[in-house]
């Protein structure tokens, strides 16, 4: 359970970044932006929708792992 | 207030009517004072990328380093490498007297960086003004944070009245930990605007509101908008005209852009309720010197980063000091605007191509915007900006200045002549044909003058031996 991060939707906005209640986002030197999905709970237990989708600005950017990486949930 | 800001030939400014410790506090910056933003520059510091609503006119997908708007920059900067800008570029151009926080994002979606980069001004070059702009949705969260770091000036974004209107505009925004859509986001983040607003007047904060004006979406609106943020206590309106964003909801649905006419309409409906703001060149969040000019180039991060500055707040008093003294000059032509012309009830308009310091000092072929003013027996008024394509773009010939010219010509169709310091024969022969008139006799005087005399030989010459 976790959320993903498609870097070439990224904008590299930082909303995500402060928004996630576990740190689970980080970037790196050249504003590239990951979720580590070991520290990711897609904000269960914290709020009631995952923060980094509700405030990414670019549609479609961020989805859960599971839809990157199999097309579906 | 019976002599309001505009009629009885007050100022130069529309800014007259405002209690005097306002006054003040405006004078110098460019963005509130018309007649500052021809002395001094202003920069933003790009150091906000987070938003935390979505609007339907912009597109934060896209940028390049040649698109010049709001939203957009080309280079994000930490609180400390903004701060080394902003030294340089306070020596460098030592009129710059304002910062603000525009963005790319909100400033308020982004406190940390924000309030941080405020912080270190504050400490480092203390004689620096500093402001934000904000679409006001944690405008209430953050206002004593705001007063405590002596900010003075804050501008919001409002576009709405009714949330009919609003839900056309803001699709969704991010409150509270939640996405909130439609109707329910419209009512949210227009609560908070105006609540954010009534909190900033409370605190002695003097506001500025932003609109912007798409004439199918909130056309019908904005003179209710106008009336209702001038009761709430904010001193001066911008409206400024929706530019077309490539891959906005607004360009998917074909939503267009209003004419300088129907700008010009909708800010006289405005005007007799409110001082409105005209001079603004929606810059982008990273810009860089005068209104109008956008020096952002010349401080890039990789050419600030090694820079040694030494801030000196004396050298720049000491070209403040310069600055007035050239305004004190200018005074005399300043009052000139504010005595009635005599006429026969004729009101022209006439554009002026200047690079600053109010004078007729840019030829015609590198304008790249010509300043519209309107003459007539209630003084001269500065009605708004124009921007063009220079006709003498290129090094060589001006080989597409025919397509060029052409541009200029529609954008200046309702000007009855054009002052600049010089027109030369090509483009002279093309504007004269089509009835604009090309004047360079008043090459480097004072704006106010050159109009004064441009009205008294050519248009009173010419009611005079017409009668």
């Amino acid at each position: 359970m976790a959320m993903y991060i498609r870097q070439e939707d990224c904008i590299s906005c930082y909303a995500c970044e402060q928004e996630c209640p576990t740190g689970a986002i980080s970037h790196n030197e050249e504003g590239i932006f990951t979720i580590d999905p070991y520290v990711c709970v897609e904000c269960h237990g914290f709020y009631e929708e995952a923060q980094c989708l509700a405030i990414c600005p670019i549609e479609g950017c961020i989805v859960k792992l599971e839809v990157a990486t199999y097309g579906c949930a | 207030m019976g002599c309001s800001s505009k009629g009885c030939g007050t100022s130069i400014d529309g800014l007259s009517h405002l209690p005097e410790n306002i006054r003040e506090k405006v004078e110098n910056h460019p963005c509130y004072s018309q007649e500052a933003h021809h002395f001094y520059a202003r920069m933003h510091v790009a150091v906000a990328p987070a938003c935390n609503i979505q609007c339907n006119y912009c597109n934060r997908k896209y940028d390049c380093a040649n698109e010049s708007r709001p939203g957009v920059v080309s280079e994000l900067l930490t609180p400390e490498e903004a701060v080394k800008k902003v030294l340089a570029v306070a020596m460098e151009i030592p009129q710059m007297t304002v910062v603000g926080i525009a963005g790319p994002g909100d400033p308020l979606a982004n406190p940390d960086r924000t309030f941080r980069t405020f912080e270190l001004i504050k400490e480092k070059a203390p004689d620096i003004k500093l402001c934000l702009s904000t679409n006001g949705l944690r405008l209430t969260d953050f206002v004593d944070r705001i007063k405590d770091l002596g900010i003075d000036h804050v501008t919001i974004t409002i576009n709405a009245v009714t949330p009919e209107t609003a839900s056309k505009i803001y699709p969704w925004i991010f409150y509270n930990h939640k996405r909130y859509k439609g109707i329910e986001a419209a009512k949210i983040i227009l609560e908070k605007q105006y609540e954010g607003l009534q909190a900033c007047v409370e605190k002695g904060i003097l506001i500025k509101v932003n609109t912007v004006f798409a004439p199918e979406i909130n056309g019908e609106e904005l003179e209710e908008l106008s009336k209702k943020v001038r009761r709430m206590g904010a001193f001066l309106h911008n409206i400024m005209p929706y530019v077309e964003g490539e891959g906005t909801v607004y360009q998917k649905l074909g939503v267009r852009p209003p004419t300088p006419q129907e700008l010009k309409e909708v800010q006289e409906k405005c005007e007799p309720h409110m001082s409105l703001m005209r001079h603004c060149r929606q810059c982008r969040a990273d810009a860089v010197g005068l209104l109008g000019e956008d020096r952002g180039q010349e401080f890039t991060k990789d050419k600030i980063i090694h820079l040694q500055v030494n801030y000196s707040a004396e050298y720049r008093k000491s070209i403040h000091e310069e600055i007035e003294k050239e305004r004190a000059k200018l005074k005399k032509a300043r009052e000139l605007m504010s005595l009635p012309l005599e006429d026969e009830g004729k009101k022209v308009l006439v554009a002026v191509a200047s690079k600053g310091n109010m004078l007729v000092n840019e030829h015609f072929g590198t304008a790249h915007e010509f300043l519209i003013y309107e003459i007539s027996s209630q003084g001269i008024k500065f009605i708004q900006h124009r921007k063009v394509t220079p006709y003498c773009h290129g090094s060589i010939a001006c080989l597409e200045g025919g397509d060029i010219l052409e541009d200029t010509i529609s954008k200046l169709s309702d000007c009855e002549a054009i002052i600049a310091a010089k027109i030369g024969f090509e483009p002279r022969d093309t504007l004269e044909t089509k009835g604009i008139k090309c004047v360079d006799e008043f090459a480097y005087l004072p704006i106010p003058e050159a109009l004064t005399k441009y009205y008294e030989k050519y248009v009173l010459e010419k009611v005079k031996t017409e009668g």
